[in-house]
């Protein structure tokens, strides 16, 4: 079917194993963050429904940790071994940020496993929380460490070639380079909304499925109002980064956007479909917006696709990808500030069963947009892995055999993700909240 | 010494802390099994988990900050080994995955499952073999490099004495070392039944890694003849290393200092490891790619060593702490909290 194409087998695989990584590495950044939360509140609170929060969502994080591991080890090496010559050029200019990660990651693992080990073993809680915070930062160090590597690809800079060696390596210019302050601060934020929304949509189907205990709803509400902080604040973040691309990557912004003409006052396209001669359908023309997520004000002249060759085009179907992660952006902040503010009203019940489902229904839905966010970033800086630099042909191994390895990933990560699932269910069926709050003597009184 | 001693030294420590770790880890896996199927298992299971649950991520730190190291000391090795490596890498990491991941649902999640464990006891032989292959063929003449094209010999490779050599040395050195640990770990535990199981299981595997040591060594002299003599000047840290090991075995079969006996087994492989390291300077694979044609440019070696000096402060007081709530608290070890 694909010719047996090492770029084109190696894009596939490494878009699979990145993918299916996210999803845990997404939640293996965000969920200790609300650990630290629940627990807090607990120990504050002197509230033992918290604290046993935070001791079930650990129990459950520690299965999604594994696989994040495993997934994270398998994307580390297949770098290496997928995209040989890429890591031979990033390697003089990005190898500081890479080991960095490690060391987070050495940091965090260290710490996460002392915390699932020492929950009654220190006299005060106060230390068993304290544990938290080197879990808590190596978790968001690895991604800002990794981020910067993806951010660097996009931007590359820090090095010269000359006759086609790199030279002149400036390893922090290279870090710290035009993409990384939005690439970083909407990864890590989007990790804690996803955790957020994730966590809730738990408790949201408990008390679909009518379980009136305290502990699904203080469950519910903590999880709304850091997600709708996290919303806002990543549609903040989502804002800057529109100016970041018309900025530096104008390209994939009119990609984005189907904007073929440059020009001021460019409206913003949702929806729509585009015909084989370019010719957009059916789509919800926003007047001016592009021109002012560009640049504050409808006067911004925005570049159009028509000003670049054709082969350094991307596709233009990430129109589709970006859209979908605004849509469900705005959704989840909708959702969550809509929960937030009947709770806080108290006239009208939060808890109806219109905005459950619809709560229920953002988990998954955090998930998509973060996959969709993801590949309209990395499919929208094709053709280049390293952005004017290095094209992904170039990049790739010319070893024949990625078809067959391919296939043996696939198999892998359905295994892994299936068994993944059923384990989760069961470890939770089989001890279900009430009897663990009976065990432990905590009230379980309904509301 | 130069950036580059520095950055392969860097890098050699950690494969060093990896071959430890990880021994304890596969040997365990590969015990626990076996003493599953001759219905031992209550013995030496409980002691196992008690060590490894709250390190096994650790564990795996170690290879990524290898091979993530070594790709910023030393970029063109990605270009060598990541071109040749593709089918072995890749079913090491399928094997690591498959462990890593199942020993987390079968600790953690579900009941215990035979399956589960099969899988635990069988990945810890074969990734230890998988992984070698990289020594292996750091020695030369098992991948070709021809137009800028790299390929891995698979025909030499599985033909070939001194990697099967290699690969039985591997094993039999995971199941020698991780016993010793775990002798030392149940005699810290007061557990006599574990404790005797295992010490058997450290003195049956404590001959063969030895042996295998000495024909591994002798097998070199044929394929790599320079990498042999070079050997040979290093031929005091081999006798450290030999010295070590009839300490560490003589110790355990007293029963005693097992503390001691286990430092051994780490000093053993520590001279052996390092000679054999020192002696395949300067080549990184023989003979295409040596530690200073595939260097790093200087700026980013300082960055890496002054980022891993900075790493250390940071990650020798935690592991001190893990080790000390872990594997020096009585308590815990006792199976007491």
């Amino acid at each position: 079917m694909f010719d047996n194409d090492p770029v084109l087998l190696s894009r596939i695989l490494t878009y699979l194993t990145l993918g299916f990584h996210a999803i845990f590495a997404t939640i293996g950044v965000g969920i200790p963050m609300m650990i630290a939360i629940a627990e807090w509140m607990g120990m504050k609170r002197k509230d033992p429904h918290y604290t046993l929060l935070a001791r079930r969502w650990a129990r459950g994080f520690v299965i999604t940790v594994a696989i994040g591991v495993v997934t994270g080890t398998a994307i580390g090496l297949q770098l290496s071994l997928l995209w040989p010559n890429f890591m031979q050029a990033a390697g003089h200019t990005i190898g500081l940020p890479m080991f960095m990660e490690t060391f987070a990651f050495f940091f965090e693992a260290i710490f996460l496993g002392i915390y699932l080990y020492t929950w009654d073993r220190f006299k005060t809680k106060m230390k068993h929380f304290l544990l938290l915070i080197p879990i808590v930062i190596g978790a968001t160090a690895s991604a800002f460490f990794i981020t910067t590597v993806n951010a660097f690809m996009n931007v590359p800079q820090g090095f010269e070639i000359v006759d086609g060696i790199v030279t002149n390596v400036n390893p922090i210019e290279a870090m710290f380079n035009p993409a990384t302050p939005t690439k970083i601060s909407h990864v890590i934020i989007i990790c804690y909304l996803t955790s957020a929304f994730v966590l809730a949509t738990i408790a949201a189907v408990k008390i679909l499925k009518g379980n009136k205990s305290v502990y699904h709803r203080k469950a519910l509400h903590m999880t709304m109002v850091a997600a709708a902080v996290f919303a806002v604040g990543t549609a903040v973040i989502g804002d800057l980064s529109g100016k970041y691309l018309h900025e530096y990557q104008p390209e994939k912004l009119a990609a984005a956007e189907w904007h073929f003409e440059t020009e001021r006052g460019a409206p913003l396209i949702l929806g729509g479909y585009l015909t084989e001669d370019n010719e957009v359908k059916y789509a919800l023309e926003l007047p001016y917006a592009l021109s002012i997520l560009s640049g504050f004000s409808p006067d911004t002249e925005v570049v159009g696709l028509n000003e670049f060759e054709d082969d350094v085009l991307p596709p233009l179907f990430i129109h589709y990808f970006f859209d979908t992660m605004v849509f469900i952006g705005m959704y989840l902040a909708f959702v969550s500030t809509l929960f937030v503010f009947l709770n806080w009203t108290k006239k009208w019940n939060a808890f109806n069963k219109p905005l459950l489902m619809m709560i229920a229904a953002g988990g998954p839905l955090s998930i998509l947009a973060m996959e969709s966010g993801w590949i309209f970033t990395e499919v929208g800086r094709q053709p280049w892995i390293l952005n004017g630099i290095m094209r992904t042909s170039e990049g790739a191994t010319s070893s024949e055999h990625v078809g067959l390895m391919l296939i043996l990933f696939a198999l892998l990560y359905t295994v892994l993700g299936v068994t993944c699932a059923g384990v989760l269910r069961k470890m939770f069926r089989s001890n279900p909240v009430e009897r663990e709050m009976y065990k432990r003597g905590i009230n379980n009184y309904e509301v | 010494m130069t950036y580059e001693v520095v950055g392969i030294t860097v890098l050699w420590l950690f494969l060093y802390g990896y071959l430890i770790v990880a021994s304890v880890d596969f040997g365990a896996g590969f015990f626990s099994y076996y003493s599953k199927r001759k219905n031992k298992e209550s013995v030496i299971h409980s002691i196992i988990q008690r060590y490894l649950s709250p390190v096994w991520e650790v564990t795996n730190v170690f290879l990524v900050f290898f091979f993530i190291g070594i790709v910023g000391f030393f970029p063109d090795t990605a270009y060598y080994y990541g071109t040749a490596l593709l089918i072995p890498g890749s079913v090491a990491i399928i094997l690591l995955a498959i462990r890593g991941s199942y020993y987390a649902f079968a600790t953690y999640g579900a009941k215990e499952s035979n399956f589960y464990s099969f899988l635990y006891g069988a990945t810890g032989l074969l990734i230890p073999a998988s992984l070698t292959t990289v020594l292996t063929i750091s020695e030369g003449g098992y991948i070709s490099v021809d137009d800028g094209n790299v390929s891995l010999l698979y025909g030499e490779l599985f033909s070939s004495l001194y990697s099967w050599g290699v690969v039985i040395l591997a094993v039999v050195s995971v199941l020698f070392i991780s016993a010793a640990f775990l002798t030392y770990y149940a005699a810290r535990a007061k557990d006599n039944e574990a404790f005797s199981l295992l010490r058997k299981y450290a003195l049956t595997w404590a001959f063969p890694s030895i042996i295998m040591g000495i024909i591994v060594f002798a097998l070199l002299e044929q394929r790599n003849p320079e990498h042999f003599a070079s050997m040979l000047e290093y031929w005091w840290m081999f006798g450290i290393s030999f010295m070590a090991f009839l300490t560490a075995a003589w110790l355990i079969w007293k029963k005693k200092n097992l503390g001691i006996a286990f430092i051994m087994v780490m000093i053993q492989y520590f001279a052996a490891f390092f000679a054999y390291g020192a002696s395949h300077l300067p080549y990184l694979l023989y003979p295409h790619l040596t530690i200073y044609d595939g260097f790093t440019n200087e700026a980013m070696a300082a960055a890496l060593i002054i980022a891993f000096i900075a790493g250390l402060f940071l990650l020798i007081p935690s592991l001190y702490l893990l080790m000390r709530l872990f594997l020096f608290d009585a308590e815990y070890v006792e199976g007491r909290r």
